[in-house]
Formats: structure tokens, sequence, C-alpha cells
């Protein structure tokens, strides 16, 4: 049978699935992800050293690259490439984790502003304006000041209580426009209860948008992460995590550029990936046609 | 003789997509005289929208026309015309009405702006001159108080009248030929009948040809002197409207003038035309309509059907025009004998 | 045995504006509208957008909450119920809607979407809805094997099947069909009109058809209502409202629909102006500002037409067409100057067409 679109021109328009599969930007950064997940996941296999051993504090503290150290060692002559290797883990379990939260609350919270709407709607948008009023990096410096000596687990719990902000707004947005389709009508018209319509109906067709903005936010995490640790409040060493080698270099880093160029790259490329997949991702899902949009009739 | 305003020779616009290369337009040809109102009517997927935006080269990529293709208009072919040039026809010897005037207007700017806009990049128009222009254009489409309609903007009028300021920015330069494509689709049934008495007041004052693309066979009959069928990207029939009506030759024609609920009409049951129209990147051999006609046989399967001469100033894509007797032969279209059909 | 009563059904939406939604004005989508539907019946709904008759069949199952009014359905009261109840009535009265395109859950495969009713309503569950989905889909002429493929597979016509496959599920009596055919080609309208008309026959179902193309409704209806700016100014059955209509907007409707005939020349009765908006209707008879009736004056503004029997059958909302309750006495106290008389223009006539002759004759 014959399948017509709405395209015009009887032509099925592309599905998702098949637009990001011609779309190369999204295997190039595929790949560089599967990559960096990889590298956490197989840390102990890869890397040469343990990151945390101080393998000879009177000879080689701060050596630049050499064979034996491909990326140098740091002022407590510890390998820079195995404390880069497990600090994937600590950069990216932050980020998974904590995107994973927040994007998981937002669009729950969004998508039942959005549906109920009335009183509830109003409370928890309001409560999101009052939140998006302050800067985030304040206040996370502010709390994790007080707080003190911060763990890892409670610091990605902290980034993904400020992170669902911006998703909530979004998927309320797109459960606006859903909750008056003509289908979810159909839906309320066949006695379909409100719960379910939210489930079936409504949220797999609103969280586009958070998908984009999940991918994007990992991303965005990561440079949270590595700026906090910069600052000295983020991981603390001995833990390795991607910011805090640069922090141990921020002061010198013309004496010992190793510290920051190399975490630098690994951010800059992850982060790059990232927005990649991301910007791919939004196009993908992006109703627009690939021919004119003029039909050959009302609806084809 | 005269030669006629526009000719379209063998236009064929593609489509380079993912799915294949869809042949929208598959070699169309024909020509619209001066002072006539044209009717092209299909179904979607025929290619007739598609058609109109070629004729100013409106195709962007994907979409390309071919080479073999020839648009003549005022003597030159439109096709060779440097960029610089065919924006010299556009809007002001040929100008385009769209289905959707909401689409068709910028929502930023007033009514007055938008149509003085015209004046201004066309005739060269002062700006005050040009306002000037536009008000009595306002005036000309029937709007009333155009002197402060002129400052509205377009979520400010109806459907009809913005279809209206469309109109008449596109009459604006006078154009010889106006492409109106569903210009009253989009419209309530009593604002489609004064738009249409409009059009046809206007051209016969102006002496403007239109070429008027639509679905419905009712506008076409009240408001068209010859007829154009497309289907498939080609044209099927061509004939002037009385004889379209009283002895359609194809039989997609008859399918469509049978399925046409009409007010007066008795039916029991609309006649309607089994199957689905096929996909244009993959047009079948042979007759493209055949698996949904009632008279189709061997011959259809194995030679595409050209243009036969019917009478005067009547073609029909149809292989009955050779074999007029298989007409008494009707039988259960292929597209019905599959089981269960679907639209 | 009448199905489905309606009573001055009413539907006000509020015009939000400023920092905190005051109320400004009403849209007066439904002002008052009443009519009855038999077992079996199609009683269609015409009139141009914005006359309200997509709220008003929104309305009559409770999609949108009314503002006033009463609905029976099935001896039930439709606003009286809770909602349990009314998810038991809803399995009875079903909607089938325009747009092909948004009317189908993108993320659902159709089969899923035709199920969905019978696993809600308890109807079938494993193996047996999964063969009652297939019989379903059949009815509709579906292939049962595009079960498991997903709208955008379909063309409109076929989604339109689907969405009736759907409202099918449950097994009804009533459905409002939301200008189904509308968004459809000319071949595929008739596909789904003639459908409709054989599940209505085999299924002995009710319709509501709204619709603004005349000629599909001609053929599908048994009666028709014309509705304007929230109004109904005319009720009759199809011939009768077809072949003799009484209001003017209802003749300069009819006289508007281009005729698939050249050869009929008929003078068109052209509307002036553009349909003015709900939020600020005229006041009296809705209508009045664009009539052309000849006897139309200054009580026509005043008095607000009451939807009476003109014939057997045949009601219409006009204090000029006679017989009316309105009294002479009344409209004159009302500024009028002009007796009621019968007025319909040769031009809004279809039935006797000749197409030889240029005029239409009048029917005896």
């Amino acid at each position: 049978m014959t399948s017509k679109s709405p395209a015009g021109a009887g032509i099925a328009a592309p599905t998702v699935r098949r637009r990001l599969r011609g779309d190369r930007r999204v295997w190039i950064a595929l790949g560089v992800l599967a990559a960096i997940v990889l590298t956490a996941v197989f840390a102990p296999l890869l890397a040469p050293y343990d990151p945390r051993a101080q393998l000879d504090i009177a000879h080689l503290q701060s050596q630049p690259p050499s064979l034996a150290h491909p990326l140098g060692t740091d002022t407590f002559s510890r390998d820079v490439l195995s404390r880069l290797i497990y600090g994937t883990r600590v950069s990216l379990a932050v980020a998974l984790v904590a995107v994973s939260i927040s994007i998981t609350f937002g669009t729950l919270l969004g998508a039942v502003a959005g549906y109920v709407g009335g009183a509830i709607d109003a409370v928890l948008m309001r409560f999101v304006d009052a939140a998006f009023s302050i800067p985030t990096l304040l206040l996370l410096i502010v709390v994790i000041a007080l707080w003190g000596d911060i763990s890892v687990v409670s610091l990605t719990l902290l980034i993904a209580g400020v992170g669902w902000f911006t998703v909530s707004r979004l998927v309320r947005a797109e459960t606006l426009a859903v909750r008056d389709a003509d289908y979810v009508v159909a839906a309320r018209a066949l006695g379909v209860p409100g719960w379910r319509i939210l489930g079936w109906h409504v949220l797999p067709n609103a969280i586009g948008p958070a998908i984009v903005s999940a991918t994007l936010a990992v991303g965005n995490v990561i440079l949270l992460e590595a700026g906090l640790s910069y600052l000295g409040i983020g991981v603390r060493p001995p833990t390795p995590s991607w910011g805090n080698i640069i922090e141990e270099g921020a002061t010198r880093v013309s004496d010992v550029w190793w510290l920051t160029l190399f975490p630098g790259l690994a951010i800059l490329v992850t982060v790059f990936a990232c927005n990649a997949l991301g910007d791919a991702l939004r196009d993908a899902l992006d109703p627009r046609q690939l021919l004119p949009a003029h039909d050959d009739a009302p609806f084809a | 003789m005269t030669a006629p305003l526009l000719e379209i020779e063998n236009l064929r616009t593609w489509f380079y997509t993912d799915s294949g290369v869809a042949r929208s337009v598959d070699g169309v040809s024909l020509h619209v005289d001066h002072g006539e109102t044209l009717g092209v009517v299909g179904e979607s997927g025929c290619g007739k929208s598609v058609t109109a935006l070629s004729i100013l080269r409106l195709i962007r990529a994907p979409g390309r026309i071919e080479a073999g293709s020839a648009i003549r208009f005022e003597g030159k072919d439109l096709l060779t015309l440097a960029e610089r040039d065919i924006q010299h026809v556009r809007g002001n010897r040929i100008a385009m009405v769209f289905q959707e005037p909401m689409t068709a207007l910028n929502p930023v700017f007033t009514v007055g702006d938008q149509i003085a806009e015209v004046a201004r990049i066309h005739a060269g128009m002062s700006r005050r001159d040009a306002w000037e222009k536009a008000v009595e254009m306002l005036r000309l489409v029937g709007i009333p108080a155009p002197e402060q309609r002129a400052h509205e903007y377009p979520h400010q009028l109806s459907g009809g009248m913005r279809q209206r300021v469309v109109i008449a920015m596109a009459l604006v330069m006078n154009p010889a030929l106006v492409i109106a494509d569903e210009p009253t689709t989009a419209l309530d049934v009593t604002i489609q009948a004064q738009i249409l008495e409009l059009l046809a007041d206007l051209t016969k004052r102006f002496g403007t040809s239109i070429l008027l693309i639509t679905h419905d066979l009712g506008v076409v009959a009240e408001n068209c002197a010859r007829v154009i069928v497309m289907y498939a990207g080609q044209v099927v029939e061509e004939a002037t409207t009385a004889e379209l009506f009283s002895h359609p030759h194809h039989p997609y024609t008859e399918g469509l003038l049978g399925a046409m609920p009409r007010v007066g009409g008795n039916a029991e049951r609309l006649a309607t035309i089994p199957g689905t129209v096929p996909s244009p990147t993959a047009w079948p051999d042979g007759c493209r309509f055949r698996e949904r006609c009632m008279y189709a046989w061997e011959r259809c399967a194995k030679e595409h059907p050209p243009l036969y001469q019917i009478g005067a100033g009547h073609v029909s894509r149809c292989h009955l025009a050779v074999e007029p007797e298989r007409r008494s032969q009707p039988h259960l279209p292929v597209a019905a004998q599959q089981g269960v059909t679907a639209a | 045995m009448t199905l489905l009563s309606v009573r001055d059904l009413t539907k006000h939406f509020p015009i939000k504006r400023g920092v905190f939604g005051q109320v400004s004005g009403q849209v007066r989508a439904v002002d008052g509208v009443s009519f009855d539907i038999a077992a079996g019946e199609t009683l269609a709904l015409v009139g141009e957008s914005g006359c309200g008759k997509s709220t008003t069949g929104r309305v009559v199952l409770r999609l949108i909450e009314p503002t006033s009014g009463s609905v029976q359905f099935d001896g039930n009261d439709v606003f009286a119920l809770g909602a349990g109840d009314l998810r038991r009535l809803r399995r009875k009265m079903q909607i089938v809607f325009q747009d092909p395109f948004s009317s189908l859950n993108p993320r659902m495969s159709i089969g899923a979407i035709v199920r969905e009713g019978l696993t809600i309503h308890k109807l079938a569950e494993g193996a047996a809805a999964d063969a009652r989905v297939r019989e379903l889909l059949e009815e509709v002429g579906l292939r049962p094997e595009y079960a498991s493929r997903y709208p955008h597979e379909f063309s409109g016509g076929q989604r339109q099947r689907v969405g009736i496959a759907r409202a099918l599920s449950v097994e009804p009596t009533f459905i409002v069909c939301d200008e189904p055919v509308s968004a459809l080609d000319v071949s595929v309208q008739a596909q789904v009109v003639n459908l409709l008309q054989d599940l209505q026959r085999d299924r002995g179902l009710a319709y509501l058809f709204i619709a603004h193309d005349l000629s599909v409704v001609e053929h599908i209806a048994n009666r028709v209502a014309v509705m304007y700016l929230g109004h109904i100014v005319e009720l009759a059955a199809v011939n009768d409202l077809y072949g003799t209509p009484i209001m003017p907007y209802t003749q300069a409707l009819l006289s508007a629909v281009p005729a698939p005939d050249p050869g009929v020349k008929r003078e068109r009765i052209l509307l002036a102006g553009d349909v003015p908006s709900p939020a600020n209707p005229p006041s009296g008879c809705v209508f009045h500002p664009r009539c052309q009736h000849p006897a139309r004056d200054a009580a026509c503004a005043a008095i607000v037409p009451p939807l009476e029997e003109k014939a057997p059958g045949h009601w219409a909302a006009c204090i000029k067409q006679p017989p009316t309750a309105a009294s002479w006495e009344a409209q004159k106290a009302a500024g009028g100057t002009n007796s009621p008389e019968f007025f319909l223009p040769r031009a809004a006539l279809h039935r006797s067409v000749d197409s030889t002759s240029a005029h239409q004759s009048l029917p005896a």
C-alpha cells in the first residue's frame, strides 16, 4: 500500500529515526561520547597508574609529558593521564545522574502543571519564575560554602536540584499545545481516565524538547562541575575530576600547561559532542518538512 | 491567432529526496491565452501546486526544474532568465495568490505597507504615492473605509478581508497573469462566492488572465472557460468547461464528476474512485491511472498513453480514444479487487 | 424514538484581559440552541466558521462544560452525571474529528489506538481484543495487517477511517461527526461519506453531522439545521430546506455553493460584509445587518426572533417570514415599518434545475 504524508506531493515525511540516521553529526557525536563512556567504564584497564598514587614526590613532581607519563605529572607526582581517565568517571557520573534526576523531575512537574492547569500550574510556575531569578552558579557556591565538605553524591543531588527549572517550562509549554490536540479530546471522549491520558497521550508527545534539553544539559553539567571543582568547591582531591586537575595548575598555567590543556581538551570535546547531538536531535524533532511548504490540497 | 500569454512546454519538476526522486510534475504542457481564465483541477499529489510554483521559479532544493522544460511568457522563456530578471516578473507581470491569506501576509506590517511595498519595488514609487496606490487598491477590492483599514495589521482582519488584501497585492502592478492557487479553499462558502465574483469582475475590467488552481469542480464550472485535469504529475484531460462537464473522456474525470456530491443531485451513493494516488517516487508503468480504472485492459499496462485529440480543443490521455469500444466493458478496477480497499 | 434532546444549550467563553485575567467580555459561541435527534437519524448542523457548530457538538458530548441548557441522551441528563456514570455513558456517544492529521496520536500504532476503547471499558482483552481490532479495521475498509503501523504512514482518508474505527470500538449509538470529510479530497470524501452511510445502516447509528459543505450534507442528512452566530436560524427536513429555504441566510448560503454544471446560470445572492464577531453579536436578530429581506426594518434589530414552525416540520427564526408569533403590533412597537411577507428569491432554488434554460421554475 502506498504511503502518503502531509509533506505534499505524496512523499512520506522522513521519520525522526530516519533523519537521525542520515545526519553525520549524530554519528560523530555518538562515536565521541561512546569513546568517553567506554573510557570511564574501563578506567582500571586503561589507566597505567593508580590515579591517587604519589609515585615519586622527589623526582616526578610536575613533570611535562614524556614517554612514561604521556600527559605529565602533577604537583603530587601523580600521573595525569591516569587521573584524567579516572576523572572521566566522576565528571560523567555527576553529569549523567544529575541530568537524569532533574529531567525526570522537571518533565513530570511540567507535564502535570500544563495538563492540570489552574492553581497547581500557577503555583508551580511562579515558583519556577522565582527560581530563575537566582543565578545558579552563585546559589551553588553559597550552598556549598555553607555546607562545608560536600561529597560527590551530595554535589550531584544539589546540581540536579537546581537544574530542573528550564525543562519544566519547556515540557509545560509542549503539554499545553498537546492538551488541545484532537487525539487528546478523542481519548477523553472515549472515557480514558486523566492519568492514562497524561501517560500515554500527552507525555510521549511532549517530551521532545525535554530530550534535546537533556542532551545539552549533560554538556552543561560537565562544565558546571568543572567550574565548581576549579573554584575548589566541587569534587575535592584526591578524587580526580577534570575540573580539579585544572585547578591544580591554575596558578601557573604557563609552567605546568599540561595540567590545564589536557583536561580542558577533554571537556571541550565532550561538551562539543553533547551539543552536536542535541542540535541534531532538535532538528530531527522539528516538524518542518523537506519539500516546499505548499500542499497540493488543503490536506494531503 | 495571437500567441498565448503563457505557454508551458514539457515541464518536469523533480524532487531529489532521501526516499527517492519524486517526479511531482512529469511532463506538463499547457497554455493560457490573453484574458482567459484557465482552471487546473486535481487532487492532492497531482502536481498542480508544484506547477504553479515552477512558473515563477519558486522551487527550492531538493526540488529542481529539469532540463527540457520551457515556460514561455510574453515571448521569453522564464527558465532561462537571470535571477534579477525573473524578480522583475514576479509580482509585476505574473502575480500569485495563495490559499492561506494568513501566512501570505506578514504579521508585523500593516496591510497598507505590504501593498505599497509592491508598488515601491516594481514601479519605483515614492512612499506617499505608493500608499495612495495601496488605498486605491483596497477600495478596488471592496474593502470598506480603505483609508483606515490600510493602517491595520493582518490579524485584525477576517479571512475574507485578508484574501482581498492578497488579491490587491497581486493586482497592484496590473499583471498580465494571476496564478491563484486554491484562493478560496480556506474561506467560507459565502465569502468564497464574494472573492470569486471579485476576481471575475476585476479580470474582466483589466483583461487579466487567471490560472485558477482548485480541487473544486464547482468553482471551475462557474469561473473558467477552459479546464485542465491533472493526475499523477501529468495533464490527463483538457477541454472547454462546457465540453468537459457534458462529455468527459478520461475515466478519472468521469470519476471526479461522479464522486462530487451536488446540491440538487439525488444519488443514493456517491460514485467513488477506489484506491489512492500512487507515490510520485514510483509512478507505475503504462497508464498511471490503470489500477483505479474500470476500463483498463492489457494495453494500459504496457503503453503509457499520449494525449490523444478527442475533438476541437479537447485532448485526453487515455487509450479509450483509439479503442472506444472498451468503454462498454467496464469491470472492477484492480485497486478494488485487492480485497479491502481503503482510501 | 428520540435519542438526543438538546434544550437552550448555551456556551459562552470568557475573554480575559489584563495582568490578572479580568473577564472583559464573552464570546457567545453557542447561544440558546435546541434540537432533537431520533435513533438512526442524521441531523446535519451547517454554518460557516465561527457559527458555533463545532462547539455545539463538543458541548453535547460534554467535552466542553456548558454555560447553561440541558442535554438528555438515552434518558440521562448528561450535564448532571457524575464522573463514573459519564464515563459509562461515553460509550454510547462518540466523536469523529475533522483533521485526520491531528486526530490520531502519532506515537501509537493504529491498532493500539483502536484498542484503547476496548481496554478502558473492559470490552475485550488479549487475543479477543486483537481479533476485535482486526474486525473493526476491516469494517472501515482498512487491511487488518495495518494494525501495527503508525498514523504517519497513512493518507488522510485512511486516517479518517482509523478515527471512525476508534469511535465504533465502544459500540456507540450516536456519533458526532465534526466536519469528517472537509479536509479530504473529493474522491476520498465520497468513500468516507459512503462508509458513514453504510455504518449507519448496518449499526443503526444516529449522527450529528457538522459541516460547512452543503452538497455533502444534502447527501447524507435526514434533517438539516442552519446555524449563524451561535443560533439555529432554520431547521427542516433536507428536501424542504434545499427546496424552499425560508431564511434569507439559508438562501444566501445555498446560492453561494458553486454548482458543478456550467449550464446553470444562477443569480447569486451575495452577502455584504463579513460575519460579525461572536464576542459582539448584533442586537435582535443576529443576521439583520446583512439581511436582504425586502421587509427588513428596525424591528429586526430589536426583537430576537424565536425559532418557529413556519410549515409542518420546517422551523425558522425570522419575524418577517409569516407565520410568526411576533405580532404586527409588537413589531411596530419595536420600530417596525414593514409587515411580514414571504420572500423566496429565485436564486436560492436548486430543485427542478433545467440546464438548458436560464431560469428555474418555482415549485408548485
